[in-house]
């Protein structure tokens, strides 16, 4: 087994997870009602969770930094989180169109990874996969309300989807060495995830009155996976480890 | 000297109509209440845990199962419209006389022989 391969590809996993946890967690008492406030910075929770969860097995087998140093004390370009879940919050309808591209993203590829003969990871894709269905039928519901509420509420969901596409093709941008993790059955190749991701989606979108996107046609937005970020990760990353920076050493 | 106005609203207070003025409630707006009901496990029986707000069926569920079924143990979750109960007017009146009627209720009879023996002991004294 390509050991450093599979270290990157958890490693991105979890940078993904904590990054867009951490943009989730931005809405906490700023949601539109207070039921949607708990469910949203609830699975944002979920989410840092999730991230922590990876970073141990990034910690305790293959001897990488406690998972608090991986999360906060990495400089931007040692990050392999996708651009997507950087892009800052913008409107609600942006916030819930990420929600809902990512999640589908995430459930096709934790159900890829139950069957992973590297036990550690198939492990946590069980354990999380009853988080991820609740986060992808909390999106599936606004997606639905919304894509059929008013003239209003469905432009502006359109518009989100158009804007995130190209970045959320980006999650599917192939880690160094994935050709032989995948010769060799340890994960699913990006582009077949994505296949399965554009037949989840696409079904959903249309049912909601949205116009998928032509996906063939957009040129996705990579670099995310090399450590090549948006202006916008920098800041993120230097508010979620304030705390951190000014004791290293805190007991918490 | 100019006046300056203050941004405190509790100086600065709204201006609002002293007379009632009608007012209209945009349903996208002002989400209608949904009662929450849960199960802890198969075969128990649901039980009414609070409200949702939410503009469907699909969306109280949702914001039920963080809100009610997070934290304890969760079967499953149903949700009713608060404006599909039914019930009557002050309804309570109409079951003022229950406690008078304990012989409908099995334990009554369970303590009536010593409750009769007893007022036959009361009379002999």
């Amino acid at each position: 087994m390509n050991t450093s391969a599979l270290e990157n590809y958890i490693l991105k996993t979890a940078d993904d997870l904590l990054v867009l946890g951490h943009r989730h967690s931005e809405w906490t008492a700023f949601g539109p009602v207070i039921e949607e406030d708990i469910a949203f910075c609830s699975m944002a929770q979920d989410k840092v969770g999730q991230a922590q969860a990876l970073y141990n097995v990034l910690h305790t087998t293959f001897g990488y930094d406690h998972p608090d140093t991986l999360a906060f004390l990495r400089e931007e370009g040692k990050y392999t989180c996708a651009q997507l879940v950087e892009l800052p919050n913008g409107g609600y309808d942006t916030s819930l169109m990420r929600h809902f591209l990512f999640d589908h993203a995430e459930r096709v590829r934790l159900a890829s990874l139950v069957s992973c003969p590297f036990e550690p990871l198939a492990n946590l894709a069980k354990k999380f996969k009853g988080e991820v269905e609740y986060h992808v039928l909390h999106a599936n519901t606004w997606i639905d309300q919304l894509g059929n509420g008013t003239e209003v509420s469905k432009a502006r969901m359109q518009t989100a989807l158009d804007e995130l596409a190209p970045y959320a093709l980006g999650l599917f941008e192939a880690i160094e060495g994935e050709q032989e993790l995948v010769e060799q059955g340890v994960v699913v190749s990006e582009q077949d995830l994505q296949a399965q991701w554009q037949a989840a989606i696409d079904p959903i979108l249309e049912k909601a009155g949205l116009a998928a996107p032509d996906w063939s046609s957009i040129t996705p937005v990579v670099g995310g996976r090399k450590g090549y970020h948006s202006e916008y990760l920098a800041p993120l990353v230097k508010e979620m480890s304030e705390v951190l920076v000014i004791d290293t050493e805190v007991e918490w | 000297m100019a006046t300056i106005k203050s941004l405190d609203p509790r100086v600065a207070r709204a201006e609002l109509p002293t007379e009632p003025t009608e007012v209209v409630l945009n349903p996208e707006e002002q989400w209608e209440t949904y009662e929450v009901f849960h199960q802890k496990k198969s075969g128990a029986r649901h039980i009414h845990q609070g409200t949702v707000h939410a503009p469907s069926s699909e969306l109280a569920y949702t914001f039920a199962k963080e809100q009610y079924g997070r934290r304890d143990q969760t079967y499953s979750i149903w949700v009713v419209k608060t404006s599909q109960v039914f019930t009557v007017e002050n309804d309570n009146s109409l079951y003022k006389t229950v406690p008078e009627k304990q012989y409908r209720n099995a334990g009554f009879y369970k303590v009536r022989d010593k409750i009769e023996k007893f007022k036959r002991q009361m009379n002999e004294h």
